[in-house]
């Protein structure tokens, strides 16, 4: 295996390019080490992208945020403002493994591992966030919904890498939240995933986008969710149409953590709780 | 395979090694720089038990590469006591008996050791979830959150 410190990402692009063999770009090693350690994946070239410079920057960006693609879970959790503006995405950071994990895990590597359910990825979606991308034939802006494609499958090609998380401006009365169903209460995988983002217009929702992990091949945007809620002040007859809508989007596995039909179930119920907390959130804030 | 020179401090000293580019910074500690306080539990990330920090940031040395090391500033156990003086959480440990097989042990006074340096008047649920990636199959934990909740309250008073 090579191991390359490149210090800019075109660099760190053209070895991808002239790369034999597996490549994989290197953030905090939490997906690439277990799986090189269990044989699953045996990188031949290795690209360490955190020497590169400003990658581990959280910055205002056009009243958002432009989030480094080194910055890690726990860099996010430290981050008052940010997570002031956007408490659901630094919440759903935040659920991925221990203290040791935080250290080092960050939002691409969680975006870019592919996994179905993981967990920054729907509060990603529900934000509506977006990832520049850099390959040889230069740069582009793409939103993170269009990243995953199946699982452990993404759209960019193996040459192209990821330079940094776009978060949109919070704006007035908005409020996020992501909630997921897991058996224990620290350290697993997520069974249903849920996130909500939304804007209130004095009681009545404005805007609203909600997304489900872990119940279908990629993470979901479900338009159905955000439509049963939009021009409502989330009342019980919304909540039973979001739930609705939240478990007809569901096409999920069945294992031992969870069958079809209780995955489906949680969906529903996730998708209320957390467009409560979103509500109460927007509502909150000014 | 041809070997990476890397140059790090650990506990306050400078070193040098060589390494393979696929070997763990457990691996180096372990193996190259014959500081064995680090444990080997899973290699996944999931026990703990490789606890150090690194720029003082807590992370699991498995799931690190040595390579990765290069201008870091990386604490072991070995660091954590005053030469034969010990540190006041591993004084507790014993006093408390918050260990049985020990393997455990040296990860969660690294882990333990962070939390209290950030965070000096932790609640029990605090230190618990902070804990949440040591895993201990000994003990059942209950004497190690004991431990550290009075060495905590210990350490309040003296400073
Ligand atoms: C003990 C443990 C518990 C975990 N618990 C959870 C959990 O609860 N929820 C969850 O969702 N995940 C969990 N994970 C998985 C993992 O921690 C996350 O997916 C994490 O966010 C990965 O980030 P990373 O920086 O470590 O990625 P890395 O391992 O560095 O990279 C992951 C993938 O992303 C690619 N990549 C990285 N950076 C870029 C870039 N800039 N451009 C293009 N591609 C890139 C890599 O090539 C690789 O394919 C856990 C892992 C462990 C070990
Ligand atoms: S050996 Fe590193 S977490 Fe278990
Ligand atoms: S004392 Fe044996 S694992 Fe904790």
């Amino acid at each position: 295996m090579q191991y390359h410190t490149p210090g800019n990402f075109e660099d760190a692009v053209s070895i991808a390019a002239k790369a034999d063999g597996v490549t994989r770009f290197l953030a905090g090693g939490t997906d690439v080490l277990v799986q090189l350690r269990a044989d699953i994946v045996t990188p031949d070239v290795l690209i360490d992208i955190k020497k590169i410079d400003g990658v581990k920057d959280i910055a205002r960006e056009g009243g958002g945020w432009r989030i480094g693609v080194a910055v890690t879970g726990a860099e996010m959790s430290e981050h008052s403002e940010l997570e002031a503006e956007w408490p659901g995405l630094v919440e759903a950071m935040d659920l991925i493994g221990s203290t040791q994990v935080q250290g080092r895990a960050t939002l691409v590597g969680n975006l870019c591992n592919g996994s179905p359910a993981a967990d920054s990825v729907p509060a990603m979606f529900a934000a509506g966030a977006s990832v520049s991308i850099i390959g040889p034939n230069g740069s582009r802006k793409v939103a993170v919904a269009d990243i995953p494609t199946g699982p452990g499958r993404t759209s960019l090609e193996k040459d192209e890498a990821i330079t940094a998380v776009h978060i949109p401006a919070r704006g007035k009365n908005g409020g996020d939240a992501y909630l997921r169903f897991i058996p224990r209460t620290e350290m697993d995988i997520a069974v249903v995933g849920c996130g909500v983002n939304l804007r209130v217009d004095g009681d009545t929702i404005s805007e609203a986008r909600v997304s489900l992990g872990a119940v279908a091949p990629t993470v979901l945007l479900v338009q159905a969710a955000a439509d049963a809620i939009i021009g409502t002040s989330l009342d019980d007859a919304a909540m039973d149409a979001l739930a609705a809508a939240a478990s007809a989007a569901c096409n999920p596995i069945d294992d031992k953590r969870g069958t079809i039909k209780f995955r489906t179930h949680v969906a529903g119920v996730l998708a209320r709780r957390a467009a409560k907390i979103a509500y109460d959130r927007a509502r909150a804030s000014k | 395979m041809s070997m990476i020179h890397v140059t790090t401090t650990v506990n306050g000293d400078e070193v040098e090694f060589l390494c393979d580019p696929r070997e763990t910074l457990l691996d180096v500690l372990r193996d190259r720089l014959a500081l064995t306080g680090s444990k080997e539990g899973c290699g996944t990330g999931d026990c703990g038990a490789c606890s150090v920090t690194v720029d003082d940031r807590l992370v699991c040395s498995c799931l690190m590469l040595g390579a990765e090391a290069e201008g870091k500033s990386i604490a072991t156990v070995e660091g954590i006591a005053d030469g034969e003086e010990l540190h006041p959480l591993q004084t507790k440990f014993i006093e408390y008996a918050a260990l049985q097989c020990g393997i455990c042990t040296p990860g969660i006074l690294v882990a333990t050791k962070a939390l209290l340096e950030k965070k000096p008047d932790p609640t029990e649920t605090e230190v618990r979830y902070w804990l949440a990636g040591n895993l201990c199959r000994c003990t059942g934990y209950d004497k190690i959150i004991r431990a550290v909740m009075d060495t905590a309250a210990d350490l309040r008073k003296a400073s």
